[in-house]
């Protein structure tokens, strides 16, 4: 390399040359953050969604990659939010993809002190056969006061605030059908 | 949602958020804007940067009071005797927008001769019943009007005895009720709504609420300079109103005063009702609500028969569109019930269980607290951490047989038996808890797809990206295997108790190889369907009530129009007008501004060319403009009913609610609440002052739960807990915390649990800022950083001084950040009408150091008895004698 390129790659000759007096332009790269690239650019689709934390409601683009997600940015076409996201809608992506998340199906017996893992499918027959057993042995044809009421109080719900409506549908749905009344949330008022 | 819902007809906020930018005034309070819903906050900075005047009414100062042109601190607790010092002003000062108020509200309506006022009865109105905690609103009707008129926008409490008068009006229809336009008969609603608010002086605002009379009068007079026909100004308010045992009412008044200066239906104006989940708005229109059905229908009540008409009559309105209600029942239950479900077995109306009273969260774990409850589903939510009295709640956990947990990470409640405060402490050994638990791992919204519904009533879709981690579901998934797998072990049974479930339609196709159900086969059946074809209906308008059509939710109907997912349009704003109505679907038929009709004058034309929005084009015979016109379309500004009219056909072209039974807007509410038919400043249950307004201290219908496990302290100037607590969100972190707290990059942001105090507090009680300090209740006790920090400021009240203690109630035993969560501090205890609790104001005592015991009340713990010679202090009115539950609470509170 002569002296001549190596003075011609002097960053400040370079913004005199170009007029970049504040060299924030094309002075201000080098060969590599020229090359550099947002981790989003090999994504091989861009899912369209929504941020789950509050209700403003922002559009979220999930950058995916081979069944992974390589990031979540804000949606600029959303009329709400115009392509924003707050710290914690900027943090969806290790929400999602944390460590933190459980894959486990988890059970803890009467009395025990620790998580057992088992299986989903025996979970869930585990669950159907209580819910039956309690419901049951708890089945009130008549209230107290001789009220036809067709219902258990034996079994209670909460959630929903942070599920999608098609999933509280199916709660509201099957919860009713088997008679169960106690189903709530914290969205009072 | 009765404060917006009574009022308006409908429980959403009544505007959208991009909206905002065309409001000429802002008021923020009960709400952190900034901090809470920072996105939505840049249509506030809009609206500022085109010249409107940002007003931020709140005890502390926060980033929403940065960006305001002026921050007014107010006592915890003390809204309503603000906001009903604002309508004094507007109404002793002849600044309310007359032809607005005439025409499209019930001001002009006379009352009752026998109605007394909370000014005659010092804080009460008519019809209390001591006996039994309640109001018979009999006495609340309008002249010449029989029975009681049917609340539209919250059917369910109007099926209490009493309130609805099985749903029938005799005598006049409420149409023809006799009115005043001139507002002056001493018993129209105008005139009573002024001698209600008379007393709610600048001085008495002044002295309740903490407030300059300067500042009151500067917030009163931008309000009004920014209302009338050519400007409008829009409210903003979250869970800092919600959360009282009095919040509807909190709302009703800020509805009230709106209506006043003729903020509704226009755009700029409204009332935004910011919502902290992403679907909260939705978990109440399909409700997981025990009060209710999907859409706002209410759960059958014991004394409903078998009969549906029975049902159906006590819930359809003679007049306004509730008029349609059988149309909306009936196809629900043709959908949940399918060929099942014919006329001649009242569309197997049967098969719903039967209310018998309240049926809410907190009753619940009061039951599960007593042993009366086996099994608890929790499923995306935290109670461990985010309910009142956390140790109750976990207490409730112990005594149950069987929990099912579904969430992302292992939260305090599925981790109660080994991790929580009273286990560490040694009160309680894990041994001894005989709980199952199950913990299923959820899939994130990134998984699934589905469903939100916003703050502004849309609908908006999340598409599934990626396939869940290991055993990860949705809870779509979990539901409808359970459903099957109960399903099949009842297969056999000829038990009637077991029809509904076997008649129950459980067939979604499912996709992908766990076996997910189609979430869109579910939205079409939200959406509704014809039964014949399966063809999708358009709107609720093509719902029957013959069972030729089925539908999930009624007010969702048309979100899959022309078989078309209208949830997942995604039209880029910059595309489209700024209403953009082509991006998702908002309820009711994608109006995105609620009773539109209201921005136009009585005959049709915009009140301005500046404020124009939905008007009358007479050439077309229809209704048009930038949204879909709430209202009739075709319906002309000159139409009026004869007397004979029923149904729709009964509101005239100048009605803009077209919810209501009379549509005009309630000022005044005849029926649909239980604690009064106009707001009232009531002190919280736990408050530094004694109620300066009226001898009546707390709301009289409050919901308590009064035992051992649950104290309350003294009703004012409780000498062991001096100081008013009040508990918030911030920016890093989210709701019990179960998706912030497990997040590096959240937690490093806040990393630790803290408490705010004046330098004021700080200097009296010896607590230095970054130190230590413990704070108290009757409940329970924990230990945080504190904060000293002139941003929640010391009141001086009625010359006493007030200091007032800030905590985030996030934190809890697991996670990264690990602390006692505030709501080891609070009780259990609820507004009548929604049953939501009173974690916004309350009392505590704080201390400098760590001195956290980690005792708990519901563990058996007790607080210090009050200072000998103390007089007892009644929590309801002196002057009116002993309520007798209040009088319990005092026994307990110092047994």
């Amino acid at each position: 390399m002569g002296l001549f390129d190596l003075l011609a790659r002097w960053p400040l000759l370079r913004q005199v040359k170009t007029g970049d007096t504040t060299a924030l332009g094309e002075t201000a790269m080098s060969e590599r953050s020229r090359s550099l690239e947002p981790r989003t650019a090999h994504a091989d689709r861009v899912v369209k969604s929504i941020c789950p934390f509050c209700a403003v409601g922002c559009g979220q683009d999930v950058h995916v990659q081979d069944g992974r997600i390589l990031d979540i940015e804000g949606d600029a076409d959303s009329p709400v939010s115009r392509g924003r996201l707050c710290p914690k809608g900027s943090a969806t992506f290790q929400l999602v993809t944390g460590t933190h998340r459980v894959k486990d199906v988890l059970y803890r017996r009467p009395g025990g002190a620790e998580w057992e893992r088992i299986p989903l499918e025996q979970a869930m027959d585990m669950v159907a056969d209580r819910v039956k057993r309690t419901r049951d042995a708890t089945w009130e044809a008549t209230d107290v006061h001789g009220h036809d009421v067709q219902r258990t109080l034996g079994i209670a719900h909460l959630g929903g605030a942070t599920l999608d409506n098609e999933e509280n549908y199916l709660i509201k749905k099957l919860f009713t059908a088997l008679g169960i009344v106690q189903v709530e949330n914290q969205a009072r008022i | 949602m009765p404060g917006l819902g009574i009022t308006l007809g409908r429980g959403g906020a009544t505007t959208f958020q991009q909206d905002l930018a065309n409001a000429d005034c802002i008021v923020i309070q009960g709400s952190n804007m900034a901090e809470c819903h920072p996105v939505g906050f840049q249509w506030v900075m809009e609206a500022k940067e085109r010249g409107a005047t940002v007003i931020h009414v709140d005890p502390r100062f926060t980033r929403t009071s940065a960006m305001a042109d002026l921050h007014v601190p107010l006592r915890v607790g003390s809204d309503i005797a603000f906001l009903g010092g604002l309508i004094r002003y507007v109404l002793e000062n002849e600044r309310y927008f007359r032809e607005y108020v005439v025409h499209y509200t019930n001001a002009a309506n006379i009352l009752r001769e026998d109605y007394q006022d909370a000014e005659d009865l010092d804080g009460l109105f008519s019809g209390y019943e001591r006996e039994k905690n309640r109001y018979d609103p009999a006495t609340w009707q309008y002249e010449g009007v029989e029975g009681a008129l049917p609340a539209a926008g919250h059917k369910e409490v109007f099926a209490e005895p009493g309130a609805g008068a099985r749903g029938e009006t005799g005598g006049l229809p409420p149409f023809e009720a006799p009115k005043d336009l001139t507002l002056q008969h001493p018993r129209c609603v105008f005139q009573v709504l002024r001698r209600h608010f008379q007393r709610y002086t600048p001085a008495i605002v002044s002295k309740v609420c903490g407030v300059s009379e300067a500042q009151f009068l500067k917030v009163a007079e931008a309000l009004c300079a920014n209302s009338g026909r050519e400007r409008t100004s829009a409210f903003c308010y979250a869970v800092g109103w919600t959360q009282h045992s009095v919040g509807v009412q909190y709302i009703r008044t800020a509805t009230i005063l709106q209506l006043l200066l003729g903020n509704i239906g226009r755009p700029g104006g409204g009332i935004l009702a910011l919502r902290g989940h992403a679907s909260i708005q939705g978990s109440t229109d399909i409700p997981t609500l025990f009060n209710l059905l999907p859409g706002y229908i209410p759960m059958p009540h014991c004394e409903h028969s078998d009969v549906l008409a029975e049902y159906i009559a006590d819930h359809q309105s003679d007049t306004g569109w509730w008029h349609h209600f059988p149309k909306y029942i009936v196809s629900l239950l043709k959908a949940w019930f399918g060929d099942a479900a014919t006329a001649e077995n009242h569309y197997c109306f049967s098969h719903l269980p039967r209310l018998t009273g309240n049926h809410s969260h907190m009753q619940t774990v009061a039951d599960m607290a007593d042993g009366r409850l086996q099994g608890y589903f929790v499923m995306g939510e935290n109670p461990a951490v985010g309910s009142m009295n956390g140790a109750l709640q976990r207490k409730g956990l112990r005594q149950i047989d069987w929990l099912v947990v579904r969430d992302l990470t292992l939260i305090e409640t599925a981790e109660f038996w080994r991790t929580a405060p009273e286990i560490q402490r040694g009160d309680v050994k894990t041994e001894d808890i005989r709980t199952e638990v199950f913990f299923f791992p959820a899939a994130a919204h990134t998984e699934k797809d589905g469903s939100f519904t916003n703050t502004q009533r849309m609908l908006q879709w999340h598409h599934k990206a990626v396939e869940p981690p290991g055993d990860a579901r949705s809870e779509l998934h979990f539901l409808y295997h359970l459903g099957h797998r109960l399903k099949a072990l009842y297969a056999k049974s000829r038990e009637a108790k077991d029809r509904p479930l076997l008649d129950l339609t459980w067939d979604y196709p499912t996709v992908g190889r766990a076996g997910d159900p189609d979430a869109e086969a579910v939205l079409h059946e939200i959406n509704g369907y014809r039964v014949a074809d399966g063809a999708p209906v358009s709107g609720f308008a093509e719902l029957k009530d013959d069972g030729s059509t089925a539908c999930g939710c009624w007010i969702y109907a048309g979100c899959r129009a022309e078989g078309v997912n209208q949830t997942a349009r995604r039209k880029p704003g910059r595309e489209q007008t700024w209403v953009a109505p082509e991006w998702g679907w908002a309820w009711p038929a994608n109006r995105r501004i609620l009773y539109n009709r209201a921005s136009a004058d009585p005959e049709g034309r915009p009140w301005s060319e500046r404020k124009k929005y939905v008007w009358w084009d007479a050439a077309k015979a229809r209704w048009t403009g930038e949204d879909v016109p709430d209202f009739i379309v075709d319906r002309p500004p000159g139409y009026r009913p004869s007397p004979e009219a029923r149904g729709m056909e009964a509101h005239s072209g100048t009605d803009p609610f077209l919810m209501l039974a009379d549509g005009r807007a309630w000022l005044f509410a005849p029926s649909g609440l239980l604690d009064g038919p106009l707001p009232t400043h009531y002190e919280p249950l736990e408050s530094p002052v004694q109620n300066a307004l009226y001898g009546q201290q707390c709301n009289p219908a409050r919901r308590e739960w009064r035992r051992r496990g649950n104290p309350y302290h003294r009703a004012w100037d409780d000498p062991r807990y001096p100081f008013v607590l009040t508990t918030y969100r911030l920016t890093e972190h989210h709701t019990a915390g179960g998706m912030s707290r497990w997040l590096s990059w959240l937690s490093e942001l806040q990393p630790e649990q803290f408490c705010e105090v004046s330098p004021e507090l700080a200097h009296e009680r010896g607590l230095s800022n970054g130190g230590w300090a413990t704070l108290r209740t009757a409940r329970g006790d924990l230990e945080c950083r504190v904060l000293v920090t002139p941003r929640v400021p010391t009141l001086k009240l009625n010359g006493t001084w007030v200091h007032q203690v800030g905590i985030p109630y996030h934190w809890g035993v697991t996670g990264r950040l690990r602390a006692d969560g505030a709501n080891e501090l609070t009780a259990m205890l609820a507004d009548p009408n929604v049953d939501i609790q009173e974690s916004k104001a309350l009392t505590c005592d704080i201390v400098p150091g760590r001195q956290a015991t980690r005792a708990r009340a519901a563990t058996g713990a007790t607080q210090p008895a009050l200072p000998p010679g103390l007089p007892r202090l009644h929590r309801d009115s002196p002057f009116l004698g002993d309520v007798s539950h209040a009088a319990d609470a005092q026994e307990t509170e110092e047994s």
